[in-house]
């Protein structure tokens, strides 16, 4: 008779071996550094250009991001049409992201067609025209967005919490207006292009099951253009100045039916010896469905459809986040839920068995998450832009298998203070 | 079914009902998925369903449409046997606690105010079903009609649409990863082989009929700004002008390229962003042309400038370059899906569900066989007005 009853053996995640795999670096004649991640089993190809030209490097809000945006919208020999149709017509897909220290452009392919993108690709980073047009429909279309996203209450309080915890004035802190778009203009795009695409600083990642002529491709297509280089800029000095204020309330749409909630500290960087063993302490708290948060405030109390805490990924300085959206009655309680786990972790040990799961999904997932080329070259795009090395990736998991109960009791007395903690309902 | 893949650590196991919201009753909207948020809620031999996976390194989720409910885990290999232990027993029975039901009864009910209430548009899609179906029950959401349904869910619901729809001959079992197929189907015969087959549930909804006039709907809201939403007949997931139709949708609105976007975003500047889907749905479905118009576009200007470019595509057969480059996308987009195995073990379960697994395989070549004068005679089929549905959303700001 089968024993339903009793779970069936398993492999503790912690015994897995985890392991990095690795990457090759070349360097270009430029002086580029190209960081090659071989593996897959299907032909296809990701290569990830990645400049320093963040918005920490704007003079003038929203700059980075409508250069960043304006990269696909044209060059001396190509309309904006004409080079959406040329990646289309190859079944690729060309994305483009602005973060705060970087900015960069994404090839997803298929292999076959790497010789007729890849001198496309370098085309919009020499050769963009930025067209005033394009610029116009961009910032037309981007205000009336804008417009469409305040009236959400998460939206506006995702924006108002970075602001509290950086300042206004801190490229993670400043966010967009319809008058800051309406400032933009296209001398301050074309000057930022120059300086910080054509004569910037980049790197290259590609991942895939990546063709044996991949390195020659590169060097043809991108070698011989005149970037400053690849040693990581100088970043701009920009303190950091939270708010005084550390609670708000703020009506936002007085039809609502729920409040977004966000309850944030500021911390150290990955740098801290204590940010590893964080993560483990944030994934009991609120990092998994299995956690502190989701278990008492969703799958007990039924006041949120899903309730979450996380490190945020941000270079200088991070944050510690508890976000979630909750019905308009049940807001003040759900905060107070939220403190009162907090209070729990400093008080209490964690349960041994508690911990075990928490280290086991950590292992798990983390093996998961390994599992492709993609996700590895992310892994190291990761560790590099954070000034880091593989090492740090075999201490954060030791640490994941060897955290103490009382190590994380520390940890929570430490940085699970309310005082310490910003809090924003937008409703 | 197997899938074996020896390139990565992990597994999947995923288990695929063949219930979606098409099978609720019209009084009870939204059970089919308040029912997947309570197969999380304990059954009938293991108290807790999280704890154990986690503890195996695993995690898991599901999803619900119209047509399905979709349950998938993913764990280290060597753990596989724990999700099949959770699995079937769920599929056994469940615990039927209520306390499990009054939580996830209020857990569904924010679900639904945080997407589909607290949200400008966010009730676009209650009216645009209702618009273009008139009997089928694709009709409402899959989240339900009305919060009521779900707040007024009761337990003795609970355990018929259970013993209706969750059992093994209702069921599609995938086993997908780091794991030999004799394994794996020795498993699959120690959990679920003693678990009773039950009734095959035999649908039989109304068709709806064909729609014998273009219908339009007004709206008046507090939202920033003007929308335009029209909504088309089209056929079954397994009609054979599906593949035309899928890639008609990529022509009109799939990426910078697109029809749409160059004619009315960058050219005429009417709409400040527009899209074409199609819902992809079992039974007859809906393709829809959607977009937020520039400040001061009446959309009764914007929707005779989309009516224009659909007459264009049906003024003569498209350039054989145009073809190739949607063909081209929509392999590309199949070869990038098929990179995640939780992708290709779902699949797999929902290609069966059509009919065959073996379709999975036959796929991209359906796409290549599409000829010019398919499309041409497929948005003919499809863009005729009487087979529209028009939704004018005007902001009242």
């Amino acid at each position: 008779m089968l024993n339903r009853k009793t779970a069936p053996a398993i492999t503790d995640a912690v015994k897995f071996h985890l392991a990095l795999p690795p990457h090759e670096k070349i360097s270009l004649r430029n002086g580029v550094d190209v960081f090659l991640v071989n593996m897959g089993t299907l032909d296809t190809l990701m290569m990830n250009v990645v400049f320093y030209a963040g918005n920490c490097f704007e003079a003038q809000n929203g700059v980075a991001a409508a250069t960043n945006f304006l990269l696909k919208n044209g060059t001396r020999n190509k309309t904006a049409y004409e080079i959406n149709e040329y990646f289309e017509y190859y079944g690729a897909y060309l994305s483009r992201h602005a973060g705060h220290e970087t900015a960069e452009l994404t090839l997803h392919c298929l292999n076959k067609h790497t010789d007729a993108l890849l001198p496309v690709l370098a085309e919009l980073i020499q050769d963009s025209v930025l067209p005033e047009e394009e610029l116009k429909i961009y910032k037309k279309n981007m205000q009336q967005r804008l417009e469409v996203n305040l009236r959400k209450n998460d939206f506006v309080a995702s924006r108002l919490i970075d602001a509290y915890l950086f300042g206004e004035d801190h490229p993670y802190g400043r966010y967009s207006s319809v008058a800051g778009y309406e400032a933009l203009n296209g001398e301050q795009v074309k000057e930022f292009y120059a300086r910080y695409y054509q004569q910037g600083r980049c790197m290259i990642f590609v991942a895939g099951l990546l063709p044996d002529n991949i390195a020659e491709q590169i060097e043809k297509n991108f070698g011989g253009l005149p970037f400053g280089g690849s040693v990581k800029p100088e970043l701009p000095d920009s303190p950091i100045l939270a708010a005084g204020q550390k609670k708000y309330r703020i009506l936002n749409d007085p039809d609502g039916v729920q409040g977004a909630i966000r309850i944030a500290r500021n911390f150290p960087n990955r740098h801290h010896p204590d940010f590893q063993k964080m993560l483990v302490l944030n994934n009991l708290f609120g990092g998994f469905f299995g956690s502190r948060l989701m278990a008492n405030i969703r799958e007990d109390k039924g006041y949120t459809y899903g309730i979450h805490s996380y490190l945020a990924n941000l270079i200088q300085e991070t944050e510690l986040m508890i976000s979630t959206e909750a019905g308009k009655d049940v807001s003040e309680a759900t905060i107070k839920e939220v403190y009162l786990e907090m209070s729990r972790l400093c008080n209490d040990p964690v349960p041994e068995d508690e911990l075990q799961t928490s280290r086991n999904f950590m292992i798990g997932t983390l093996l998961g998450d390994l599992d492709g080329p993609f996700q590895v070259a992310g892994r190291w795009k990761s560790l590099l832009l954070n000034g880091l090395t593989e090492d740090y990736f075999y201490e954060g998991v030791e640490v994941i298998k060897t955290i103490s109960a009382k190590d994380l009791q520390e940890l929570a007395n430490k940085y699970l203070k309310p005082e310490d903690f910003y809090e924003l309902v937008v409703q | 079914m197997v899938h074996e893949d020896h390139s990565t650590p992990m597994a999947v196991l995923n288990v695929l009902y063949d219930v979606g919201a098409r099978d609720e009753d019209p009084a009870q909207t939204g059970f089919a998925h308040l029912f997947e948020h309570l197969m999380f809620g304990g059954s009938v031999n293991i108290k807790d369903f999280e704890t154990p996976l986690q503890m195996a390194g695993g995690e898991n989720n599901a999803f619900t449409t119209n047509d399905l409910t979709n349950y998938y885990i993913q764990l280290p290999a060597e753990n596989i046997e724990t999700a099949f232990w959770l699995e079937s027993d769920r599929m056994l029975s469940l615990a039927f606690s209520e306390k499990s039901l009054d939580v996830q009864r209020k857990v569904v009910s924010e679900e639904f105010k945080e997407h589909y209430i607290n949200r400008p548009y966010g009730d676009v899609w209650f009216k645009l079903r209702e618009l273009a179906y008139k009997v089928h029950p694709y009709r409402w959401m899959t989240i339900g009609k009305e919060l009521s349904h779900i707040e007024n869910a009761r337990l003795a619901d609970v355990k018929n649409f259970f013993h209706r729809h969750y059992n093994p001959a209702n069921a599609i079992l995938v086993i997908a990863g780091n794991i030999k197929t004799e394994q794996a189907l020795a498993l699959a015969e120690k959990w679920f082989g003693s678990i009773p087959a039950g009734e095959k549930y035999i649908r039989q909804l109304p068709a709806e009929p064909a729609q014998p006039a273009a219908r339009t709907m007004e709206i008046k809201a507090d939202v920033p700004l003007d929308a335009l939403y029209k909504a088309y007949h089209v056929g079954s997931r397994t009609d054979k002008g599906y593949y035309a139709m899928d890639l008609i949708t990529e022509l009109l609105g799939g990426g910078g390229s697109s029809r749409l976007f160059q004619s009315l975003v960058k050219e005429k500047k009417l709409f400040s962003n527009i899209e074409c889907y199609h819902l992809g749905s079992s039974d007859p479905g809906l393709l829809v042309i959607e977009g937020k118009l520039i400040r001061g576009v009446r959309p009764e200007a914007a929707d005779k400038a989309v009516e224009e470019d659909l007459e264009k595509l049906n003024a003569g057969k498209i350039e054989e370059k145009e073809l190739t480059k949607v063909k081209n996308k929509t392999e590309s987009a199949i070869l990038f899906e098929d990179m995640s195995l939780m992708n290709r073990a779902s699949n797999l379960a929902m290609y069966e569900l059509m009919g065959d697994a073996e379709y999975m395989n036959t796929e991209l070549q359906k796409y290549k066989d599409v000829t010019q004068e398919e499309i041409l005679e497929a948005g003919i089929r499809i863009f005729d007005k009487k087979n529209s549905n028009t939704l004018l959303y005007h902001s009242n700001n």
